[in-house]
């Protein structure tokens, strides 16, 4: 029973997560108003939202499927759970210590989208992000099934990955993508900077606080 | 770093236009002949304030020889870009450029009244990480702040062509040169650019040798200065097109590109046209095969005068020469303010149609063999020259002088620096304003001017005005 409200509660997590990092303008909201402003068509929202959809869960499942294949060493669960979070929590770190923007951003072609937003979230660590969560789910998977042969346990994990990484980006889209329908059908572009807050310290407290949490989990049992 | 981004920063031009109008005004002061130091005045522009109009504050450099002329924000609202995510920097900044000795300030400008020096770049610092020299326009975009320079290596900048650098917006480092391919492009002076549509512009005076110790008559007439302009894949840094206006069409100077991004025009103004004197602005635009084109849509004649009235330049010609030295463009993209610093005229043309100006408002003031006072009756040297204009359109500043060594020979008689202000009407025309009169102080002359929280020749927006 106690697995079940965690399995929901790290469910929840992969959802939250994508909220958050939809509410983000640096996840790319902004660029779907723009889009739509400067082609004049109400269509070239939902294009640009997609775009960054797609370049945003080729980040997600970029940084999921290594970790998928890694945990087939059932034997070196704890060790590789305690390596992400350690990892993640050195990527919160290394935000907090370099506040500097990522200038190669900037050299991204503006209609080149996908890339940019894959390469958005590479940058800022939104996939690490994910990660202990998403091997807290694998944990429990595990137990659930048993001890299952190495082939199904790793297509088992491939297809959790996939599901993290889409509901998460689902997720993502929809809050980044109300957020930019709202600004460019009523409130207008007075609204984009009014928005615009800077998340940089809580986002990357946010990695130590999953990569600590992963740590936490990997350690005390999931 | 701000949790929000800074108040001045705008999406689109249209909310520019509607933010609170300007408190102070930045202007250059340059000392001719190098004796005195040169520096930044701060200047009262609120209404109603004891001192408006008045200098009350200045910046004086430390060294002497720098000639100041251009300079320009460290962030602007180009920092709301989708894509660069620094929307959390402070428009704060100046960075001020020496042309004649290629050293760089960068002054805090926070309290526009304690305005003070932030860092100094030096010169050899420049040589050695860009390779170019005499740096001259700036503006906020794409990786940082990028800075044209005038000049390349060498003592005299002919060692390798001049052209762009990029420095760090925030902690004024020089990264280094722009261009990966130029192309053709082996003069520089003026550039900008359209964010979203990923394109720049850039244009051409001449090489240092043909400006620092005054105009040479010999390569004007031999058509030696530039007059091409160059378009840019602004992100891959490369030269896509080299447009050549014609050869007597010499100094194509100023680009002005619609503010509003969706917009792919934009105006070059061209100092002299050497077949006939006259002034010209070209209109530039993108047609549907994404090929650049041009079109010559404003001619300035110039005007007849007995040779004893005129410099020795001039005498030959028997004539005056309109001088096309700067043009601005309102924020709503209707209103081309031209600068005829020869004939002391200065124009406004209703451009809603790019293809087709139309004259709405003339000003005239000095002038070459014709020094027309101001209303108030106070004299104004030269002609008007560097011209800006409020976010809000509704009033144009302007300075007198052009460079110090081309000043001394159009207007060997002439010297100080004045910077007036005219209003703009409802519906056009332009009035010089009475109360607005700054007299610089003795033995400096003025040049650029920039206005607190953003104008019409530095902000990039990234969002259409709809």
């Amino acid at each position: 029973m106690a697995d079940v409200t965690s399995m929901a509660a790290l469910w929840w997590a992969v959802i939250f997560s994508g909220l958050y990092h939809g509410i983000n303008p640096g996840m790319g909201w902004p660029l779907a108003v723009s889009a739509a402003l400067m082609e004049r068509k109400h269509s070239a929202m939902p294009k640009a939202l997609a775009m960054l959809a797609a370049g945003h869960f080729l980040a997600m499942i970029g940084i999921l499927l290594p970790f998928s294949l890694m945990i087939v060493l059932v034997e070196w669960e704890v060790q590789i759970r305690v390596a992400a979070g350690l990892l993640v929590i050195a990527m919160g770190i290394y935000l907090l210590i370099n506040r500097r923007h990522p200038k190669f951003l900037a050299r991204v072609h503006p209609a080149r989208l996908a890339l940019w937003s894959f390469l958005a979230a590479m940058a800022h660590g939104a996939g690490l992000m994910l990660v202990p969560i998403y091997l807290g789910i694998c944990a429990i998977g595990a137990d659930e099934t048993g001890h299952l042969a190495a082939q199904t346990l790793m297509s088992n994990n491939v297809t959790t990955a996939f599901l993290v990484a889409a509901a998460h980006t689902l997720s993502m889209t929809v809050a980044g993508g109300i957020i930019a329908l709202v600004i460019y059908l009523w409130l207008g572009l007075r609204f984009l900077s009014k928005t615009w807050f800077n998340l940089d310290i809580l986002w990357a407290l946010s990695l130590v606080a999953v990569g600590a949490f992963g740590l936490y989990s990997a350690i005390a049992g999931h | 770093m701000n949790l929000r981004p800074d108040p001045t920063f705008h999406a689109s031009p249209k909310l520019a236009m509607q933010a609170p109008v300007e408190n102070y005004a930045f202007t250059v002061m340059l000392s001719p002949d190098g004796s005195q130091s040169d520096g930044i005045a701060v200047i009262d522009l609120k209404a109603g304030s004891d001192t408006y109009g008045q200098i009350v504050h200045q910046v004086i450099v430390p060294n002497k020889g720098d000639e100041f002329h251009h300079f320009g924000w460290n962030a602007c609202s180009s920092s709301l870009s989708p894509l660069t995510g620094h929307a959390f920097l402070e428009r704060r900044y100046l960075i001020v450029p020496g042309i004649r000795s290629s050293r760089i300030y960068v002054i805090d400008v926070k309290d526009p009244l304690k305005a003070h020096i932030h860092k100094t770049i030096e010169p050899e610092e420049l040589f050695a990480k860009t390779g170019y020299s005499r740096p001259h326009t700036i503006h906020c975009g794409p990786e940082g702040i990028y800075v044209s320079c005038l000049g390349g290596g060498g003592e005299d900048g002919t060692d390798g062509p001049p052209g762009i650098f990029i420095m760090d917006c925030e902690t004024f480092e020089i990264i280094g040169q722009y261009e990966m391919d130029r192309g053709k492009q082996d003069k520089h002076y003026d550039f900008w650019w359209n964010l979203p549509q990923d394109y720049m512009v850039s244009s051409e005076w001449g090489l240092p040798p043909q400006f620092e110790n005054g105009v040479v008559p010999e390569d004007l007439l031999s058509n030696k200065y530039g007059h091409s302009i160059h378009f840019w894949d602004l992100r891959a840094r490369k030269n896509i097109q080299t447009m050549d206006f014609g050869d007597n069409y010499q100094m194509a100077l100023e680009i002005r590109p619609a503010h509003d991004p969706t917009k792919s025009y934009g105006f070059c103004g061209v100092v002299v046209d050497t077949t006939n004197l006259q002034g010209a602005i070209f209109t530039w635009w993108r047609d549907d095969d994404g090929v650049w084109q041009s079109k010559k849509t404003i001619t300035i004649d110039p005007r007849p005068e007995k040779p004893e009235n005129l410099p020795p330049l001039l005498q030959g010609f028997e004539a005056v020469p309109p001088l096309v030295t700067d043009i601005d463009l309102s924020l709503d993209d209707k209103y081309l303010y031209v600068a005829c610093w020869g004939l002391g005229e200065m124009h406004q043309y209703d451009v809603t149609d790019p293809m087709n100006p139309v004259l709405a408002g003339k000003v005239e003031l000095g002038g070459i063999a014709r020094g027309t006072k101001h209303t108030n009756g106070k004299d104004f040297a030269y002609g008007p020259q560097m011209v800006e204009i409020s976010r809000d359109g509704k009033r144009v500043y302007w300075t007198n002088s052009l460079y110090s060594t081309w000043d001394d020979q159009f207007y060997p008689d002439d010297e100080g620096g004045q910077m007036v202000m005219a209003d703009v009407g409802e519906n056009g025309g332009l009035t010089l304003n009475n109360d607005f009169y700054v007299d610089f102080p003795k033995g400096l002359r003025s040049h650029q001017i920039r206005l607190e929280g953003g104008d019409c020749s530095t902000d990039s927006f990234c969002y259409p005005s709809v």
